[in-house]
């Protein structure tokens, strides 16, 4: 995957570009992702993927002016002007998921393929979603993996607490990405979508590890009742971080999108 | 100088297991902790404690704001104060004040703060903190990245509320007010405020604009105070603020005076345990949420000086520990004296907010630590800054005639001759 920088109407915007064949946006969740993250080099075997950073992430620029739900989905739906697509396949994992969401609902004629990776952005009183802002990084591998030892060591890779300019790093870091992301997730994660699923037109596969803990399943069935003709792809032994813990699944559940 | 008893209002009943059987004295506290019966004794406990205070010499009694907080039994600092303005004269109110992001619209802080200045006789000095994070974005649930933009909004609202003679129409980003037109309006104009920060750039700045005087408010005491308070004095010089007052600063400050050293800690230790060990038991997850700090100030290391000291936090640490760290002062008259104007001098503060009730002292007790700090020690402190004792920007200016609370027998008589004439 290449680096490379689109200008856009706020900030200039970092992506990830690779691969041949029809265009794929990909939009990452509030972790982030990085150039070399599986599930990208995987789909880039496939498809011509993108990857935008929401400002703020990586190394990209922060953006004061991106506060709400509207800003985010219109600076995104400007992105991928911007790259000079029209009607890619749009596909988003967890925040990610609700922006593409957000967009197929707010511009329903545009995009007519749309690839939804356990999605926030609805809330079930039933079924409430862990705080993901209250948690401490030692505590998030249970929610997030279904095999929570590997996510663990995965997780913890090249942490050094003890290290004080790490720590700082880390807590910028953290500020930049996680501070953009309470814009649309924090306290919680919703912004109305459930009122504008209705208008979605695009071909929907929603795609959902069994054992997802942050966004339990329950969702999955709340998302494909609200997009009509969506399919759902249930996927064992995996749970929110599916991208990672069952890439090859993933891809393929996507591949219903054409 | 200026002190002020500064009560945070803890709940007293804590279990002695409380830092093993919960994670956290606050957001989600543990309501079953909480008993309503019990509560009556503790709210009019305190409450008497603020108005002893005010008859021994303190320039303010000081209240704050939290929520879901065992150790701040305060979600609305102004009850207090309203209540504390009919029993108490002369003593300026400080609210420590109220976190002006989460008010809806922030236009109802500047209505009960003109009331209170008003039922006061203009005694009010206001304070309008960001919030921590535990209060503004765990318990009431802001943005962390939006949090100051919406609180610098609120600001100018109230200031402008405060001060404009006529309507108007505000288009905030938050607030959107066609009639802006407060009603009371405050004695004082303008208003001395002091806003509590915790070492962010942005804050030191905020106060040198608008002449507010800088409050920090930390629990862990003078000495590891020096870096930050520094930090804001370079920053006055820095910004060529017209003068280097000391009133520009105030901190806040846990003290125990007794006859003796020893005396102190025989009768304080529990107490100051309680405190430094459940009431400040808080759950790391709470403690920040991302967003809520710019990373300017994230940048600058400030962060560090007021996390808890060292492994295991404040729970490892004893007695002689707090007292040689300075996390607390205490000790006989002339220790705490000594000590106090070491605080004083190395972080050039005038004003000092004491924190003389801790954890769960009992009323008799903080009743004596309080006289003994009133007549004993505060006296030989009062005139550390000659050359600034006429600064009266950063504290209250109440009205030559304070109006007497109650009904006289006088208004009696006449109210029962008013009628019956005919």
């Amino acid at each position: 995957m290449e680096t490379k920088t689109l200008d856009t109407h706020h900030v200039p915007v970092r992506y990830f570009e690779g691969g041949k064949g029809q265009p794929l946006v990909y939009l990452h969740g509030a972790g982030g992702v990085l150039a070399e993250d599986p599930l990208l080099v995987k789909l880039a075997q496939k498809y011509h993927v993108y990857a935008p950073l929401l400002p703020g992430y990586g190394d990209s620029q922060e953006c004061g002016e991106l506060r709400d739900m509207l800003d985010v989905t219109l600076h995104t739906a400007d992105v991928v002007a911007g790259l000079g697509l029209k009607d890619p396949i749009l596909v988003g994992h967890s925040m990610g998921g609700m922006i593409a969401a957000e967009m197929a609902a707010v511009a329903p004629n545009d995009f007519s393929r749309l690839g939804l990776i356990c999605p926030a952005g609805l809330w079930l009183d039933d079924h409430p979603i862990p705080d993901l802002f209250a948690m401490l990084p030692y505590e998030m591998p249970q929610y997030l993996f279904h095999d929570v030892e590997a996510g663990t060591k995965l997780m913890t890779a090249g942490v050094a607490l003890d290290d004080p300019e790490w720590l700082k790093a880390f807590l910028v870091m953290n500020a930049r990405q996680m501070g953009m992301a309470g814009k649309i997730l924090f306290p919680i994660p919703d912004r109305g979508l459930a009122q504008r699923l209705y208008r979605v037109k695009a071909k929907t596969v929603l795609i959902w590890g069994d054992s997802d803990r942050l966004i339990p399943p329950a969702y999955a069935h709340a998302w494909k009742k609200a997009i009509k003709g969506s399919e759902l792809v249930s996927i064992a032994e995996a749970s929110h971080m599916v991208t990672i813990e069952k890439t090859d699944q993933v891809i393929a559940a996507l591949g219903k999108l054409g | 100088m200026k002190f002020t008893w500064f009560n945070l209002m803890p709940w007293p009943y804590l279990p002695d297991d409380f830092r093993e059987k919960h994670r956290s004295v606050w957001v989600d506290i543990d309501s079953k902790l909480f008993d309503p019966a019990k509560s009556h004794d503790v709210y009019n406990s305190h409450m008497d404690l603020l108005e002893y205070a005010s008859t021994l010499g303190f320039d303010g009694i000081g209240v704050n704001e939290h929520h879901q907080n065992a150790y701040g039994l305060m979600p609305s600092p102004n009850i207090i104060a309203a209540g504390l303005a009919r029993r108490t004269k002369d003593v300026g109110l400080v609210v420590l004040g109220n976190s002006i992001a989460l008010y809806n619209p922030p236009v109802r802080v500047a209505e009960e703060f003109a009331m209170l200045d008003c039922i006061s006789g203009g005694r009010l000095v206001a304070g309008f903190p960001v919030g921590t994070s535990m209060d503004t974005n765990y318990c009431y649930g802001q943005i962390p990245a939006l949090t100051r933009e919406k609180y610098s909004e609120a600001h100018d609202l109230i200031k402008r509320a405060w001060s404009e003679p006529e309507p108007f129409a505000f288009n905030g980003r938050y607030n959107k007010l066609r009639h802006v037109n407060i009603w009371p309006r405050p004695i004082q104009n303008p208003m001395p405020v002091h806003i509590p920060g915790g070492g962010s750039v942005e804050t030191y700045d905020f106060c040198i604009d608008n002449t507010y005087s800088y409050s920090y408010l930390s629990f862990s005491g003078y000495i590891r105070a020096k870096a930050l308070m520094q930090g804001y004095w370079d920053r006055v010089a820095e910004r060529n603020a017209p003068d280097a007052s000391p009133y520009r600063a105030g901190f806040a400050q846990t003290i125990c005076v007794a006859e003796t050293d020893e005396e102190a800690e025989r009768l304080y230790s529990e107490h100051v345990s309680y405190f430094y060990n459940r009431c400040l038991h808080v759950y790391g997850g709470f403690a920040d949420a991302p967003g809520y700090r710019t990373i300017k100030t994230i940048q600058t290391g400030a962060l560090s000086q007021y996390a808890p000291p060292g492994e295991g936090g404040y729970s490892k640490l004893t007695w002689k520990d707090l007292i040689e760290q300075g996390h607390v002062i205490a000790g006989s008259p002339e220790t705490v004296r000594q000590r106090m104007e070491d605080l004083i001098k190395g972080l050039r503060v005038g004003n000092i907010f004491c924190l003389l009730h801790v954890g769960d002292m009992p009323k008799e007790k903080c009743m004596y630590s309080t006289k003994l700090f009133a007549e004993r020690v505060m006296p030989k402190l009062r005139n550390m800054f000659p050359e600034y004792a006429d600064d009266n920007r950063f504290w209250c200016k109440p009205l030559a005639k304070q109006a007497t609370p109650g009904i006289s027998a006088n208004e009696m008589n006449m109210a029962a001759a008013v009628g019956g004439k005919d």
